[in-house]
């Protein structure tokens, strides 16, 4: 018994186990204070679909071996930048989403072939560049909204010019039209059977794509790029496949986000998201070398979940509840990453 | 003349980062149409004040474990410190509370809390060595969390604090502005003021001094001859506009520059050019060059790497101090956000690298990056028409200064890398 606890302690890991056992704690509490189960279930399924697809972005940028890919922002860019193109063509509703994925698709190839060729210049510190990749990525574009030539009344500003920092998707038809898709009612828990489909064929998608013959190639130059190197795969070739996938994944992930959210946020939005999402992959298992699709399904509903679950349960512990749970997050957040930090080059 | 150009062209891309900030300092210097009087008062201002932030940065550098995203930490302990003695400036009014009173007090009450903090960040970089950087970072954001824990939900619940000025109205929680005005707002800077054009006098008397000394001490050599041709005209220069701007009796006589601080200043270039002489200092420095080959000669890499950080960590609370006293009213859970991102900004502008950080590069590269930010916003409003664009720009230079700087390292190192392969090859 001893032996299986401490199995099981060695693989999870205890900062994994502490957040397993505090989300298992607001769960219980959420149940003895007579909250709502049903909404608390309800606005649960609708988060962790919407923020899977940009957690599902990382895992091929862990794979292909560039490490968790903190500039996933890039990806998020070319995503608003689809969007706010297909708003200002003048489409509507599903129309308006498949042509948003559709614009920045090409642009998130391209970015994210760029990118990767810098990621291969700068081998051994892809973390730290990445990150100040993005946030840079983040400040320029800040400067393209500005000067942007969107003239659409439902983003752009009425005097002055430049995009407004959210613009709203209700007049377009496009706030939560996925999550509306067939959903239907189990109890009073509403289930967003377009959202989840959505993010579940993604997930397929990429697995699919992981156990296909480049997908396989592209693992073996992230695990070991030296051996695969000498086995005739082209590494460099596999990182930037690997870039190109991510960015794309953060395009599409920012457009579904945004859908289910309401708005698209411009300015400085994007420039916390890629933390949260690495967090969310490595709260579920992965580390900085080795992450899967359950890693990502797992971390996402874990890491939501307790975000979603923490808000009520606090606002009847502390007199401020806004912070804490975004105390919370930076907690979880960054402590997670830290942990996998303190676990490279321990064999894992 | 082949090997002059030789020389400048090496000179140049070594530099590249500072010409060009150098160069985009006169641009928007020219575009901006700002007033020399207002610029004047700005740098100097945001010189004294973030100057010696910047100098913690460089011991850890020496060390081998690059720029210290980690001083965030330092700042925050500094920022916990002020407050209390804020509090206790209101509660209790007794001097050593305020003025500069206050300020060695919140010194003196600082240093053993940023120890025991850089302590701990130190024992963390050992266990992620060669990640220190990003580890740094991340543990700003993870340190910003307990912060706010602290101060948000604990102080005036937990932990009992009676003081409506500073407590929310809710009494539990600090508010999120901090005004010390009449308590510790210029309480170093205005110990001692002193007219700007005396200030370049003293100034290019004291280069000149230094320079003497060191080369006399050097027993002449061609390298610090050359130094020493290079200090006195700098010197010189100094001297004669300090004399010409009084003798003029110009506006610029207005500018009253922080001679305190200042001095504060020298006294921590003093001792950080002292420091890296000691045993320590060199014990850090060859820890730098390589851990492996330090562990082999009997150094205790990971005792001489925590003190690094324990020395980095209380500069930075000191310096957070300065910083917080001159700008006389402070954002809670904001204003340690940017100190980080700013001062590594600032000494990579100087020309400073992962590995390579000295005095000189934390001077010219806070003066390069506060000049650009002065001008910035209006040289926006006067190129693009929205002063906006500027901000943004700033934000925009301080993170690709330091991804651009990161990518640099990076791709050297790995081209040296594959130089050597390819000469074991051959």
């Amino acid at each position: 018994m001893k032996k299986i606890i401490k199995n099981i302690v060695e693989v999870v890991s205890i900062p994994r186990l502490i957040i397993i056992a505090f989300f298992l704690f607001l769960c219980i509490s959420a149940v003895f204070m007579e909250l709502s189960i049903a909404e608390l279930m309800s606005s649960s399924l609708v988060r962790i679909c919407m923020n899977g697809i940009l957690v599902l972005a990382i895992l091929p940028s862990i794979v292909c071996g560039t490490g968790p890919n903190f500039g996933v922002s890039l990806g998020i860019l070319c995503g608003l930048v689809g969007g706010l193109t297909a708003i200002e063509v003048g489409l509507f509703s599903y129309a308006n989403l498949f042509t948003a994925m559709l614009f920045s698709i090409p642009l998130a190839v391209l970015v994210g072939y760029g990118y990767g060729l810098m990621l291969n210049k700068v081998k051994g510190s892809e973390m730290m560049f990445s990150m100040f990749m993005g946030w840079s990525a983040v400040s320029v574009m800040c400067i393209f909204w500005v000067v942007a030539p969107y003239n659409n009344p439902e983003m752009a500003w009425p005097i002055g010019r430049g995009v407004r920092v959210t613009t709203a998707l209700r007049n377009i038809g496009l706030d939560q039209i996925l999550n509306n898709f067939f959903s239907f009612k189990i109890g009073d828990i509403t289930v967003p059977t377009g959202l989840i489909l959505f993010f579940l064929l993604c997930c397929l998608l990429v697995w699919l794509f992981l156990r296909s013959k480049s997908g396989i190639a592209m693992h073996a130059a992230g695990d070991n790029p030296r051996f695969a190197e000498a086995a005739g795969i082209k590494v460099d070739k596999y990182r930037i496949v690997g870039s190109i996938l991510s960015t794309i994944l953060g395009a599409i992930g920012i457009i579904v986000y945004a859908q289910s959210f309401g708005f698209y946020q411009l300015y400085q939005a994007p420039h916390w998201m890629p933390l949260a999402a690495v967090a969310a992959i490595l709260i579920g298992g992965a580390s900085i070398k080795k992450a899967s699709i359950a890693n990502v399904i797992i971390g996402v509903i874990l890491f939501q979940g307790t975000l979603v679950v923490g808000m009520p349960v606090f606002n009847l512990y502390t007199a401020d509840m806004a912070s804490m749970g975004e105390i919370t997050r930076m907690l979880m957040q960054n402590g997670i990453i830290l942990y996998a930090l303190t676990q490279i080059g321990r064999g894992d | 003349m082949n090997q002059y150009m030789n020389t400048i062209k090496n000179y140049a891309t070594k530099n590249v980062i500072t010409i060009l900030f150098l160069g985009l300092s006169i641009i928007f210097m020219i575009v901006s149409g700002m007033g020399g009087h207002l610029y004047a008062t700005d740098i100097v201002n945001r010189v004294s004040r973030n100057l010696f932030l910047v100098l913690a940065l460089i011991i850890p550098v020496s060390a081998g474990m690059g720029l210290n995203f980690s001083i965030v930490t330092g700042a925050m302990v500094a920022q916990a410190v002020i407050i209390a003695v804020t509090h206790f400036g209101q509660y209790y009014g007794h001097w050593i509370f305020l003025d500069h009173w206050g300020i060695l007090t919140c010194a003196i009450l600082v240093t053993p809390l940023a120890i025991l903090v850089g302590y701990f960040v130190g024992s963390l970089f050992n266990r992620t060595k060669g990640q220190e950087m990003i580890t740094g970072l991340i543990l700003g954001f993870f340190a910003a969390a307990i912060y706010m824990f602290i101060f948000l939900q604990l102080v005036g619940g937990a932990i009992p604090m009676d003081n409506p000025i500073l407590v929310l109205s809710q009494g539990v929680g600090i508010r999120t502005t901090i005004d010390l005005s009449g308590y510790l707002r210029y309480g170093l800077d205005d110990l001692w003021r002193v007219e700007l054009p005396i200030m370049f006098i003293v100034f290019g008397v004291l280069l000149a001094l230094y320079r003497v000394v060191t080369f006399i001490r050097a027993k002449a050599d061609r390298v610090s001859l050359a130094q020493l041709i290079y200090s006195v005209v700098l010197a010189l220069i100094a001297v004669g506009v300090g004399i010409g701007l009084t003798v003029t009796d110009s506006v610029y006589r207005t500018v009253q520059a922080p001679a305190a601080t200042w001095l504060v200043i020298i006294a921590m270039c003093l001792f950080i050019t002292f420091f890296q002489r000691t045993k320590l200092g060199q014990d850090m420095r060859s820890v730098g060059q390589d851990r492996h080959v330090a562990a082999v000669s009997g150094l205790a890499v990971n005792k001489i790497r925590v003190k690094a950080v324990i020395y980095s960590t209380v500069l930075a609370a000191w310096g957070h101090i300065i910083f917080l006293q001159n700008m006389g009213a402070f954002s809670t859970y904001g204003s340690y956000n940017q100190v980080g991102f700013y001062s590594v900004a600032a000494i990579l502008i100087g020309g400073a690298t992962v590995t390579k950080a000295n005095i000189g590069h934390a001077i010219l590269g806070v003066f390069l990056f506060h000049t650009l930010f002065i001008f910035a916003p209006s040289a926006g409003r006067q190129l693009f028409g929205d002063a906006q664009i500027g901000e943004y720009f700033r934000v925009f230079v301080v993170y690709g200064v330091i991804g651009f700087t990161l990518a640099l390292y990076a791709w050297k190192t790995k081209m040296q890398g594959k130089q050597l392969l390819s000469k074991k090859d051959s």
